[in-house]
């Protein structure tokens, strides 16, 4: 799990002096969250305490963001409604509604989608 | 592997070509009570084994040459004892299972055309007659709920089925370990002489005697039957395919261009090219293999492809196996064909035994042999 | 510089299609497009820099001192990137590249690739006269037992996460493993805040020995003096534990703790974050699915594509360039993108030999001076045998398919496997999404030990397109020919 470093490493504020760090709020299976806007759905995640995202398909061991750079697969989410979705490429944005992927791709949620 | 991982020095039988066509006859040696080496290429090598679809598969095949139907029919029974000995013996379960395979289509046409070749086939008097259905769109929804729109029609048959052609390759491999036989991959063969009651085969490898050949090396036979007066005028036939990420559970019958695999990855084929020996991928042929899955099952429209590849068949100028063998001296054989899955079954239990015992081919096989393509040009 | 936001947005073709926007690509991008190349360059991430220089543009860490000045130096990449006249698509992924061939399946003179690009979930073909893939490094996998439990990660991610994001670890946070990285990110984590419990250097003390000979070569190198420095600074602010061998983390859910040995002493740590790395290894997925040749690498202990002086790879047409093509480091990768670039302009009968040299010849220069120091480097962290090839049978190789060690052992000598592909055919080894790339390496290593030959007699996974998951409709949505039709409806 990770936590944002502080304001005076960050020099986190904009020449105004109002905080540069806008919230965007989601749901991760139902709950409500906020990250910074400009957050990965992982980085976002990381940030809320959530540090497993996925049960694999092979024997449903739980996961979580590995590599953060596109090349493990195992921060695989289901993003409103689309599963399989590498939760480190996607940016976060208002109103996402993120899910744990449990197991292989539901395909009965890719009809949903139709 | 250094030579004296391998104990053998002069097995009864030698099976060129590690793939399932020469894997599954080694099996049936083997279990025959030979003592088998079986000879492979190494880790890159044209290999139609791991390349396949994987069908097992009667509803379309010899319908212009009954023997090559009979032939499969008897495979497709035969490949249930084939999975149970595998798994008894080596713990690997190649999800073998024969639920009845659909041939959907998405025209008129398409119906059309399976039709007249089913029905000619089965006016033949010669013909071994096969168990088949066709069926409308409402008919097909009622057994595949999740077809779409456009699909028009199928064709059915309940002797089709499918397995996990890695898992089978696999198996076949282990059987041979457990039955005191050798699977020697990275064993090119370079040359094989005719030696007094037997043949030497030489490669970089070194050397190896048998009283008994059975060349079942693809398109390698092309190349090695000649060398003990055989022929195997065999050539590449690209097919491309398609695989999606794991899946939950939604197809259990095998489909001629789609089918799920028991690790829930949904396979797409089957294209044919006659593009030499390139086994590469193309976009303009997956796109439309991959449209029409989709058109076929509305569903898999979002899920992701996680690789393509092709391989390339083993193809006769007619499309049918080519199964040979000498008429003097020692006994050689040469099998190829490129339905090494849906044959697996007849090679492992009938052919294998049937050159174990009588080393001769079984008499089914005569109208395969390739002097058919002895035609004078006109 | 116009940015790509919509897939129909891009041109028909391009003189240069650039494959990732790190270093090397950012500035082959700038020197192609100042050299006239109508050139795209295409990248996963929502903003340029790579790794290394990830989101240099947006990172919310504003003060220069928290990242460092080796971080800061990308900007110039990032802002040259902005002032050129290229097509830069961010968020967008390269899935193949074929080239194109006539009606009877020749490939057509003069050679241009069919490039499949996505974006948003959609895909189409560019035309591309030449390639450069830039694609980078990835860190060398570091199997250990319970590696695969949340709250394991590389260093490399934890570093990615204050880049973009500015977050460090939250509680107990242990680092593992061996390579220049490893201090660095420590020392970074903790003047960012974090709780560094733990450094656990698992570079074998015989290595410095080895390596020996070959300091002065390094004291001259530019790296020299920070390396120095961080090594004095880290010294004694750091919990460094040296020799640490047999690496076990284990927890019920997530990560709780992580065993070693020391001295042959066993020893447990207490945590809640694990950060592994061992070096970083060229990303070989797009070259090797493209069919471009590669070799092994002794000095870096990896698969390499080959290229000549121009990073010209043996595929005509198709460059390789930065870290991709061989570990050297930011600095380099950006010298090598632009010597590329110039072969490129060059290629296309935008320059004539004689000022392709006039104008490569000081880069060449630079490059030659920026790859001193990296054999010391690389054989000072070369992982010991007990890294690279993970005794405990239990130990996950393959995460996808969750294939263990033992397993692959088991396999291997009871079929004598010859290669990593027929392996792939018997236990599913690289068959799942990350498509090998994080087996690829520990599966060859212990084929080889197995087997008992060199690991570069075992080769590697033959790779496919798409190098990256793309949808059903995204490839369906690609141009059919009519003989592709007939391919497919028989």
């Amino acid at each position: 799990m990770f936590r944002p470093i502080s304001d005076e490493l960050r020099q986190a504020t904009s020449h105004d002096g109002s905080p540069s760090v806008r919230a965007v709020g989601f749901t991760f299976d139902g709950r409500r969250m906020t990250a910074r806007a400009g957050d990965t759905v992982a980085a976002a995640l990381l940030v809320n305490g959530v540090a497993a995202c996925r049960e694999t398909p092979v024997s449903a061991a739980r996961r979580g963001p590995y590599c953060l750079m596109g090349v493990c697969f195992d921060c695989l989410v289901v993003i409103d409604g689309v599963g399989n979705r590498q939760a480190c490429l996607t940016p976060l944005r208002e109103g996402m509604a993120v899910e744990t992927q449990h197991g292989a791709r539901d395909i009965g949620a890719l009809e949903r989608d139709e | 592997m250094s030579a004296s991982e391998y104990n053998m020095t002069e097995p009864d039988s030698i099976v060129v070509g590690g793939g399932i066509v020469g894997a599954s006859i080694a099996f049936g040696l083997a279990r025959s009570g030979e003592r088998v080496v079986l000879l492979d290429e190494g880790d890159v090598a044209f290999r139609a084994s791991r390349g396949n679809f994987a069908l097992v598969w009667v509803q379309s095949k010899g319908l212009a040459l009954p023997p090559y139907a009979a032939w499969t029919q008897q495979s497709a029974r035969e490949w249930h004892d084939l999975a149970r000995i595998l798994s008894d013996e080596t713990g690997v379960d190649v999800a073998h299972s024969q639920p009845g395979g659909f041939t959907l289509c998405l025209s008129q046409k398409e119906v059309d055309a399976r039709l007249d070749k089913l029905t000619r086939f089965h006016n033949r008097p010669d013909a071994p007659h096969f168990p088949y259905e066709i069926l409308d769109h409402d008919e097909v929804k009622k057994r595949l709920p999740d077809i779409g729109d456009e699909v028009v029609g199928a064709v059915y048959s309940p002797l089709d089925g499918h397995a996990n052609p890695l898992l089978l390759m696999r198996a076949l491999h282990s059987y041979l370990g457990v039955k005191g036989g050798e699977y020697r991959p990275g064993h090119a063969v370079d040359a094989i002489a005719v030696e007094g009651d037997g043949f030497r085969l030489k490669g970089a490898w070194g050397e190896l005697r048998a009283a008994k050949l059975i060349l079942a090396a693809g398109l390698g036979n092309a190349r090695l039957a000649p060398m003990v007066g055989l022929e195997a005028p065999v050539k590449p036939s690209r097919g491309q395919l398609i695989v999606t990420e794991k899946t939950s559970p939604f197809l259990c019958n095998p489909l001629v261009t789609i089918r799920q695999t028991n690790e829930g990855g949904v396979l797409i084929g089957d294209s044919k090219e006659e593009a030499g020996f390139e086994n590469i991928t193309g976009t303009g042929v997956l796109s439309i293999m991959a449209e029409r899955a989709f058109r076929m099952f509305p569903k898999l429209r979002h899920l992701n492809v996680v690789r393509t590849w092709s391989a390339l068949r083993v193809m006769s100028a007619d499309g049918f196996p080519i199964y040979d063998q000498t008429h003097s001296g020692p006994p050689a054989f040469v099998t190829s064909c490129h339905s090494g899955i849906t044959l697996a079954g007849v090679h492992a239990m009938t052919l294998a035994p049937t050159l174990s015992r009588s080393a001769r081919l079984p008499e089914i096989l005569a109208p395969f042999t390739p002097k058919r393509f002895h035609v004078p040009a006109h | 510089m116009k940015r790509i936001e919509d897939i129909g947005d891009l041109a028909v073709g391009y003189d240069l299609v650039i494959v990732g926007a790190g270093p090397a690509g950012l500035a082959a991008a700038a020197q192609a497009s100042e050299l006239g190349l109508a050139t795209l360059i295409a990248d996963e991430n929502p903003a340029p820099g790579g790794q290394i220089y990830r989101a240099i543009t947006t990172t919310p860490v504003k003060r220069h001192d928290v990242l460092g000045e080796a971080y800061w130096q990308g900007l110039g990449l990032a802002e040259a990137l902005e002032a050129s006249n290229c097509d830069y698509a961010p968020q967008t992924t390269v899935w193949s590249a074929e080239l194109g061939r006539d009606e009877t399946g020749k490939i057509a003179e003069p050679r241009s690739f069919t490039v499949g690009v996505s974006r948003a979930g959609k895909a189409r073909l560019v035309q591309a006269r030449r390639l450069i893939l830039a694609t980078g490094a990835l860190e060398r996998p570091f199997p250990v037992p319970g590696w695969t439990l949340p709250g394991v990660m590389t260093a490399g991610a934890a570093q990615i996460a204050l880049k973009s994001s500015g977050l460090v670890p939250q509680g107990r946070t242990v680092l593992a493993g061996s390579g220049p990285l490893l201090l660095l990110l420590a020392d970074q984590l903790k003047r960012a805040g974090a709780d560094i419990v733990a450094v656990l250097d698992t570079t074998p003390s015989g290595n410095f020995k080895a390596a020996l000979p070959l300091l002065p070569d390094f004291l001259r190198s530019p790296y020299a003096a920070y390396g120095l420095k961080l090594f004095a600074r880290t010294r004694f602010s750091l919990p460094i534990r040296r020799n640490v061998l047999e690496l076990r983390i284990s927890g019920e859910e997530c990560v709780e703790r992580i065993a070693f040995t020391q001295s042959g002493r066993p020893v447990t740590i207490d945590c809640d974050q694990v950060l592994l790395h061992q070096g970083v290894i060229p990303n070989i997925n797009m070259s090797n699915a493209l069919g471009c040749g590669q070799h092994w690498d002794m000095s870096m202990h990896a698969w390499t594509p080959t290229v000549d002086e121009w990073f010209a790879s043996s595929v005509p047409g198709i460059a390789i360039a930065g870290d991709g093509a061989g570990i050297a480091g930011a600095p380099s990768a950006a010298i090598r993108g632009r010597i590329a670039a110039i072969a490129a302009a060059s290629a296309v009968g935008l320059l004539d030999a004689t000022t392709r040299v006039r104008l490569a010849g000081p880069l060449q220069a630079e490059a030659a001076r920026l790859s001193r120091g990296r054999s010391f480097i690389d054989t000072l962290y070369r992982p010991p045998g007990n890294v690279l090839r993970p005794a405990d049978p239990a130990t996950i190789i393959c995460r996808c398919e969750e294939v263990c060690a033992g397993q692959i052992r088991d396999v291997v000598r009871q079929l004598h496997v010859q290669g990593p592909n027929q392996l792939k055919a018997y236990l599913r080894t690289g068959m799942g999404p990350c498509q090998g790339r994080m087996c690829g390496p520990t599966v060859i290593e212990l084929i080889a030990e197995q087997r008992g030959v060199p690991v570069s007699d075992v080769g590697h996974y033959r790779l496919r397109t798409p190098v990256k998951p793309i949808t059903l409709e995204e490839i369906a949505s690609m141009p059919q020919s009519e003989a592709a039709k007939n391919a497919v409806m028989r």
